[in-house]
């Protein structure tokens, strides 16, 4: 009864809501917008919002600048691939916590957490020292590397939590007729735990895709990615908010459209299990 | 689970050998860490002349905002990372690094490329013990660029060589905060290479220094005291809102626009003030020399964009080549064919001064050329320091030091401490980092 | 029901990432303690021989250090505080019925997806300068003098740009929760005559306590190392240097590798003590 809303009430939840959702979304619209502007528009006041004569301009400049297309790939590679090794090294690890929990697995976990609370600026120059003794600087190889070690407890964390989810009974009776360990993990767990991991996936590739501070200091040409590119716009001379805005929208936009068309996996795996 | 584990390595291999495949074996490719202003960027759309000249060089840049760049050479070149082969930097690194031996000499550059040319103010700045360790891409000092329009309207003229009396009455003349216009733009951003360097050189004419000659931090002298307390002053009272996070390009823009009346800041600035494609105030600038307080130095610093060498490259020979070109006379026609005369980088060359087509392009070539010629990096105070370098001091440790006080001194200007404050605790932190180093 | 064999296999499987993540740490940790007791300075040649606690000392003594941490605990509380109070507000108005709800949540939802270098540079320019800043013209259009945010607000800004960045992901965490609470008992408490706030205080707030209690553990992880936001938009001026952009300065910017590092293991130091508060709390909330 109380759930049967009246239309009116509706209405003023839809009024509400979306205003509170423009309001947050604002700053990348407008961020959107103004790429479109010449830097005079861009500054204008009273601000002008949608009725400027569009321009693709800034966008020419920026990619006549630096190549967007390196940076960009340099970005899938970095985040994808360190998403891919996290994955391989997480699964087993959360499936073997949350199946075969010892009285330790919960202290293992909070100790895994507990390692990204280390620092990064604190442990830059031994990283950077390893590196060069291994060759690493300026590599993919490298990055790849440090942001899997990186995002590797939010992994383990996250996949742990949806393991848990999966009853136990299914694993049982397919012992029960004879499943040897391989084909347990392979024919009744992967099916099952696959939207978990999808979900795991896209968080690590969003958090790998706008990690700042590695993927700047370990890198100059070669392995630079989007986070790169958009240091070489923060401050150029004279009027730039045209041309910041369109160099933003271009580092932001794929995982933007990445986001977006994936938001319900995303929003389950968000949950890290705070719902049962 | 040794399946698995195979998998792992070979996957891991399988990056490895993707992310190294792609060495070319007939090119040398160049690494280039340049910062991203205007000159440089400029730069970047002319390389086809080089590339066409050398086909087996190719060039990666690596272009970034000011502190990220200092930042990411600083670390590479002192752990030794080897990953530029060029390394933009500036009149502050060189005398360190160079003596050091983290730097290639550049005392073998080819005849043509003359380095005679070179003014002796720069050339002097980015040698050490008898070898060039930089070349200077463009040159700079600091001086005053003022709207002539507003000057008339308030029936003011701005001498030539002012004093900083001048300053305040014709700052407080132009400033109509109705109108958002400032009568004066200074920088207030924190950091060694913004505010401090400003503040450094101001210092300098009001006959105060960093240092005296045994090596202990002034900031409690009466010199210091009535530099900050004017600067705080003339901000307070005539500056645009917000000069406490307001840079060289902060200010650039606002100048552009026609909020400041005055800006004394780097002579580099004047080509880009004097372009109608971006300000709008092109044609009513006016330029004079940085203001004195009348004990024999003026306010304004010594400054060159460089291009050097680490001494860990692999391709020395080939970065020379660049460095040669990069810093040319040639390179400086190349520029004036393709964008005009008024905007080649200044600074460097005898020769560009004496050019008629330059000069008459410039309407600020002769004040910059003043300016950088009354800069003394050996002498920068009125009275003896133990160091060179006008608004920076060039020992390891300043940069790190001169970003707090520079916090201290924002922090005043933000209104948030007294300029006796911020001086006591630049005193404070200056003495202590000091002692850390051993002084 | 675990078997003896199924726990060694599960050891074998556990062991590639806790033997990664314990090199990851051991490694730059014992290095970063081995240069905490050098007088290590790369730009005076290096290595220069050991000096006991004297880094500790200093970097403990030195007048930056306690408004570090308190500038540190400043924005983890500011930004937490924010993210949670306005994550449940909006997970509420989200779980309304309404039209075009993906819609909205997709809104909701961007700002998460935005590195955090972009975010700090469109808020300092675009937003929070105070002459071509959104803000100003809105302050000017209101015969208001524009605030100049941040310097004058340095740490209001600051929190509002990393809340801004990190409310999408608490209010997602909550909707979900929200979703699962059980609507039937909502309901039963409405006939009942019990008002919308008390309503709020025994039966939802309860249900979302482990939801607030996995933001909190996992914003604290993020906040705590939080150093673009800070780069980008004050450079650690005006009060909003943390203890993560204090050992920055220390490093990298006065090469100070020694003192730097003795910095780093005091913010390691009080990441774990904030770590293990944390850990107590959810430990016992991951039970139930």
């Amino acid at each position: 009864m109380a759930r049967n809303v009246t239309n009116q009430r509706k209405l003023i939840n839809t009024v509400a809501a979306w205003a509170v959702g423009l309001l947050i979304f604002f700053p990348i619209l407008w961020t959107i917008l103004t790429s479109f502007k010449t830097e005079a528009t861009a500054i204008a006041d009273p601000p002008v919002f949608l009725f400027f004569d569009w321009t693709l301009d800034n966008y020419r400049v920026v990619q006549e600048r630096s190549d967007y297309m390196r940076f960009l790939w340099n970005s899938v590679i970095i985040a994808g691939g360190s998403t891919f090794l996290g994955i391989l090294v997480a699964v087993p690890a959360a499936w073997s916590m949350a199946f075969v929990p010892s009285a330790r697995t919960k202290d293992i976990l909070l100790w895994m957490l507990s390692t990204k609370m280390l620092p990064a600026v604190g442990v830059l120059y031994p990283i950077y020292l390893i590196f060069i003794k291994m060759g690493l600087l300026d590599s993919r190889v490298g990055l790849t590397i440090v942001l899997m070690l990186i995002n590797l407890p939010i992994i383990i964390w996250m996949l742990y939590t949806y393991f848990r989810e999966i009853p136990g009974e299914i694993l049982e009776a397919a012992r029960m007729d004879g499943a040897s360990l391989k084909e347990e993990i392979l024919y009744v767990l992967t099916p099952m735990a696959i939207p978990g991991i999808a979900s795991t996936v896209l968080l690590n590739i969003i958090l790998a895709w706008n990690e700042a501070f590695w993927t700047l200091n370990l890198t100059a040409a070669n392995a630079a990615p989007l986070t790169a590119f958009i240091a070489s716009y923060s401050s150029p001379e004279g009027l730039f908010y045209a041309k910041l805005s369109a160099a933003s929208t271009m580092a932001i936009a794929p995982i933007l459209i990445l986001g977006w068309f994936s938001q319900k996996q995303l929003v389950r795996g968000l949950t890290f299990g705070a719902v049962k | 689970m040794t399946i698995k584990t195979a998998f792992c390595a070979a996957s891991a291999l399988a990056l490895a050998t993707a992310g190294g495949a792609f060495a070319d074996s007939h090119t040398t490719t160049l690494t280039i860490a340049t910062v991203n202003n205007g000159d440089m960027v400029r730069m970047q759309g002319l390389t086809e002349d080089f590339t066409a000249k050398n086909p087996d060089i190719a060039l990666e840049w690596v272009t970034l905002e000011e502190n990220v760049l200092r930042q990411r050479v600083t670390q590479d070149i002192a752990a030794n990372g080897g990953q530029f082969d060029v390394m933009t930097i500036g009149t502050y690194e060189v005398p360190i690094w160079g003596a050091q031996d983290w730097l290639v000499s550049l005392n073998d550059l080819p005849a043509e490329w003359d380095a005679d040319d070179i003014l002796p103010a720069m050339r002097g700045g980015l040698t050490v013990d008898g070898e060039l360790y930089a070349a200077p891409f463009y040159g700079e000092s600091s001086m005053v660029m003022y709207r002539k329009d507003l000057m008339e309207a308030a029936g003011m003229e701005m001498p030539d060589a002012p004093t900083w009396d001048d300053i305040k009455a014709a700052a407080e003349a132009m400033t109509d905060k109705d109108a958002e216009v400032y009568g004066i733009c200074l920088r207030g951003k924190a950091g060694w290479g913004e505010n401090m360097a400003f503040l450094s050189a101001m210092a300098n004419s009001y006959g105060a220094r960093w240092f005296d000659e045994e090596w202990k931090p002034q900031f409690d002298t009466d010199a210091w005291n009535a530099t900050l307390t004017d600067y705080l002053e003339l901000m307070n009272n005539y500056g645009p809102p917000g000069a406490s996070t307001n840079g060289f390009n902060e200010n650039l823009s606002l100048f552009q626009q026609g909020k400041c009346g005055m800006w004394i800041d780097a002579t580099v600035a004047a080509s880009f003030v004097t372009n109608p494609q971006d300000s709008t105030v092109a044609d009513q600038v006016g330029f004079a020399l940085a203001p004195d307080n009348g004990l024999g130095k003026r306010g304004n610093w010594l400054w060159a964009w460089s291009l050097a060498i680490p001494a860990g490259s692999d391709s020395v020979d080939a970065a020379k080549k660049f460095v040669a070109w990069a810093t040319s006379k040639e390179y400086t026609a190349l520029v004036a064919e393709n964008e005009g005369w008024a905007n080649v980088p200044p600074g460097t060359r005898t020769s560009l001064y004496e050019n008629e087509a330059y000069t008459s392009a410039a309407p600020f070539a002769e004040m910059t050329l003043n300016s950088i010629n009354s800069a003394d990096p050996k002498n920068p105070a009125v009275d003896p320091v133990p160091y060179t370098g006008v608004q920076f001091v060039a020992i390891p440790e300043f940069a790190g030091i001169a970003t707090q006080v520079g916090q201290e001194f924002s922090a005043a200007l933000a209104g948030q401490q007294t300029a006796e404050e911020a001086l006591e605790k630049a005193q404070a932190l200056t003495t202590d980092e000091m002692e850390a180093a051993g002084y | 029901m675990a078997t003896k064999a199924s726990r060694s296999a599960a050891r074998l499987m556990m062991a590639p990432a806790v033997v990664l993540l314990l090199g990851w740490m051991l490694v730059p940790l014992c290095m970063t303690l081995y240069f905490s007791f050098k007088k290590y300075l790369p730009l005076r040649g290096g290595d220069l021989g050991w000096v006991g606690f004297d880094n500790y000392v200093r970097f403990f003594s030195s007048s930056a250090f306690w408004p570090s941490v308190q500038a540190t605990l400043v924005i983890v509380g500011g930004v937490l505080a924010i993210t949670v109070v306005f994550g449940i507000l909006l997970a509420i108005l989200l779980d309304q019925p309404m039209w075009g709800q993906g819609i909205v949540r997709i809104l909701v939802i961007a700002p998460f997806f935005v590195m955090p270098t972009v975010s700090a540079l469109v808020w300092k320019n675009m937003f929070m300068d105070p002459v071509n800043g959104l803000f100003a013209h809105l302050w000017k259009f209101f015969g208001a003098t524009p605030v100049e945010w941040l310097s004058q607000a340095s740490m209001t800004s600051l929190i509002i740009i990393v809340a801004w960045q990190w409310l999408p992901f608490a209010t997602l965490i909550l909707l979900t929760a929200i979703q699962s609470l059980d609507s039937e008992q909502l309901e039963a408490a409405e006939m009942d005559g019990a008002p919308a706030l008390s309503r709020f205080g025994y039966i939802t707030l309860p249900h979302l306590s482990r939801a607030i209690t996995v933001v909190v553990l996992i914003q604290t992880i993020f906040l705590l190392s939080i150093f673009a936001e800070i780069f980008v938009t004050t450079q650690g001026s005006f009060g909003t240097r943390t203890l993560t952009y204090l050992v920055y300065q220390r490093v990298l910017e006065s090469q100070n590798v020694g003192l730097g590092s003795a910095g780093g293991i005091f913010a390691v130091i009080l990441a774990n003590i904030i770590a293990i508060f944390l850990m107590r709390i959810v430990g016992k909330n991951l039970d139930a």
